[in-house]
């Protein structure tokens, strides 16, 4: 009932002919009907562009999606019904949207590999840049990678059994008003901005430490503020899935709380856990505005000592050469990127690939 | 009804804690707290800092635009142009990524092939795991020089509008550019949360929409965008909590000035981020209390956005529970 009188009001548009005997067969589109007029539309554009002598791939690409998004939605309109038109301008739309998305990804991914490729090599890797000036052709990123590694690895010392523990106390003790806080700033602190959390470290220190004090486990302590919210919340989530079918059987056979969580809940979930992990290294191992303001971004030479100094890492490395400005400093900085990029997808892989072969098993 | 339940199933004998139990759950409990501890510490000891430049300000600090704090006497300074650049960029990427991330989570949701949907979501999550100072190389290395000439066709189209007036900037670092940056680096968590809401609407909603005839857009427009409002306001504004206090994309990207200006084609504006960030390494006396009072006046902003957001998008869940 409401579709006929929706079909006469939206169909005016179409302005059909006649009015036609409709049932349910006439006025549709076959389904090859989109993409043949997509292929169509997309050799027409390509030829035309060429033929101009204006090719390029944006443009090409936006002239495509337009016109074809314009003649389906006239050819349905025309052939089908208004409705089915908006349906099928709507569905362009989307699939558009979901291509916008892929352009940066890909236009990212292929620039860093292309742009990081001239320099990344061993030397690159396996050499500082203690003794380098700014412009001479030599120098690597070791001293940034021992500083990422250290100060991440701190970070994560700190913040696992912490964010670990929380994660327990949510699931398996909190109850009540302080699990609800808990559980709220949790979620806010995911959004504290990164710059904020160097800000509060650098004011920690300045009243313990006295001011300008630069070290690495600054930095790491201010990563540990941005990366235990997002362990909770992982470790939570993961926590949770356990079957509560397995604690109830270890404490029917009287075994104590902890002993079930540390025993049962933990081994049946820590296949998750790992991921959840994983991916919070990863979040913070590209951090850079809180390292600036807690490490230093001066360092050159290599620097294992967490206490003592500053410490470069592969993030502010990549900002300080862009900052710099001449040529050489770009081919550095792309090809840290690159390096960055490659720690950050295998770190991102792996998690996967634990979570998918490394899960719990609960059919017999 | 539920603290019956709960007060009534640890029928456990009295009198006999053990020692590991009480160890490991106030190990536990304590974790929790110091959670909450470090979030009142960043609070107070922001605040504890920035009480020292402020008191010695001799300028208003919420109407200054000028930074003159690197003195120890007589400091000027204050965050009006600070502020508005921050919610300047902000803005600029809400308004691109919203309508592309609600587009892409309903291409997921619905559009997409099952099989693939998983796939997909996963791609779109590598773009959040990549870091935002690749996105700032990435953004002053590559993609300003290829925004260029689209600002150029801009400003001789739309130059009517104050917002894109000429002349355009040369090196295209402006705040168009790193609003475009942020813009895709806030796309993966709208896109999850909506997504999220999306696939919570209940089946028999979107069934009943298909049976009465409806097409997959007007099911879209009558069950699902009903449905996932929430989700979708939600995610933006956790968007737009990132967006406010990402840093590095606009230090890298955007060439500062510290005005109040409305002209996106042009150099000029910053962000309180990135502010900090530039200015930090050269700061000296009162220049890193100043500016721990602009990372709190930060701290504030995205403190009340992301509780707002939490709110509405936890209220959404009971709903549907």
């Amino acid at each position: 009932m409401t579709t006929t009188t929706k079909k006469s009001s939206t169909g005016a548009s179409g302005d059909g002919p006649a009015p036609m005997q409709r049932t349910l067969l006439t006025g549709s589109l076959p389904r090859y009907f989109a993409p043949a007029l997509l292929a169509g539309v997309a050799i027409v554009t390509g030829g035309l562009l060429f033929a101009l002598g204006t090719f390029s791939i944006p443009l090409f690409a936006v002239f495509t999606v337009v016109t074809y998004t314009v003649l389906v939605t006239l050819a349905s309109a025309r052939i089908e019904s208004g409705r089915k038109a908006k349906d099928r301008l709507v569905t362009a739309v989307v699939y558009t949207c979901f291509g916008l998305a892929m352009v940066p990804l890909i236009s990212l991914l292929w620039t860093v590999a292309r742009m990081g490729v001239v320099r990344l090599d061993g030397y690159f890797l396996t050499v500082s840049m203690n003794g380098v000036t700014p412009t001479m052709d030599a120098g690597g990123v070791y001293h940034a990678i021992v500083g990422t590694i250290a100060i991440t690895g701190f970070a994560a010392l700190v913040s696992i059994p912490i964010g670990l523990m929380t994660a327990i106390y949510l699931v398996e003790y909190g109850r009540g008003r302080l699990k609800n806080a808990i559980t709220f700033f949790v979620d806010v602190m995911t959004g504290i901005p990164s710059i904020v959390a160097g800000l509060f470290v650098v004011a920690l220190w300045m009243v313990f430490f006295g001011p300008g004090t630069t070290n690495g486990a600054a930095g790491a302590v201010a990563l540990s503020v941005l990366m235990i919210p997002v362990v909770v919340r992982s470790c939570e989530e993961m926590i949770r899935l356990v079957p509560n079918e397995l604690r109830e059987a270890s404490y029917a056979l009287g075994v104590p709380k902890w002993l079930t969580v540390v025993k049962v809940v933990l081994p049946t979930a820590i296949a998750g856990i790992t991921t959840g992990i994983m991916l919070a290294i990863a979040r913070v191992i590209g951090e850079t505005a809180p390292l600036i303001l807690t490490a230093g971004s001066s360092a050159v030479a290599i620097n294992w000592n967490l206490f003592d100094g500053q410490m470069m890492s592969l993030p502010v490395f990549i900002y300080s050469q862009v900052r710099m400005g001449d040529a050489i400093n770009y081919e550095r900085a792309w090809a840290a990127a690159l390096t960055l990029i490659l720690i950050v997808m295998l770190l991102f892989f792996v998690a996967r690939l634990v979570s998918r072969f490394f899960a719990p098993k609960f059919g017999r | 009804m539920t603290t019956t339940d709960s007060s009534a199933t640890p029928q456990t004998p009295k009198g006999k804690r053990r020692i590991g139990d009480v160890v490991f759950a106030n190990t536990a409990s304590g974790s929790g707290i110091l959670i909450l501890a470090i979030l009142a510490g960043v609070a107070a000891f922001l605040i504890i800092q920035s009480v020292d430049s402020l008191g010695a300000n001799t300028a208003n600090f919420f109407t200054t635009t000028g930074w003159d704090a690197n003195t120890r006497e007589a400091p000027a300074f204050g965050v009006a142009a600070l502020a508005f650049g921050t919610v300047l960029a902000a803005a600029i990427a809400l308004l691109i990524a919203t309508p592309i991330a609600v587009g892409i989570a309903l291409f997921i949701a619905y559009y997409a092939p099952r099989k693939l949907a998983s796939v997909l979501g996963y791609i779109v999550d590598l773009l959040a795991a990549i870091p935002s100072v690749v996105y700032g190389l990435w953004g002053i290395g590559y993609l300003v020089h290829q925004l260029t000439p689209f600002y150029q066709w801009l400003s001789t189209s739309f130059g009517w509008i104050p917002l894109f007036a000429g002349p355009v900037s040369s090196t295209g670092r402006t705040m168009m550019s790193a609003g475009i940056v942020l813009a895709v680096m806030i796309l993966p968590i709208i896109t999850a949360i909506s997504r999220d809401v999306f696939l919570q609407v209940p089946q028999a909603h979107r069934e009943a929409a298909l049976s009465l005839g409806a097409t997959r857009w007007e099911m879209i427009r009558m069950a699902v965008l009903p449905f996932g409002r929430a989700g979708i306001i939600g995610g933006a504004m956790l968007g737009l909590g990132r967006a406010l206090g990402e840093t590095m994309a606009v230090a890298m990207i955007l060439s500062p000035a510290l005005v109040i200006s409305p002209h996106l084609l042009q150099s000029g504006n910053q962000t309180i981020a990135a502010h900090i960030a530039l200015q930090y390494p050269e700061a000296t006396g009162y220049g890193v209390s100043a500016l721990i009072a602009a990372g709190l006046v930060l701290f504030a902003i995205t403190l009340v956005v992301n509780m707002g957001a939490r709110y509405i998008v936890a209220r959404r869940k009971e709903f549907t529970e």
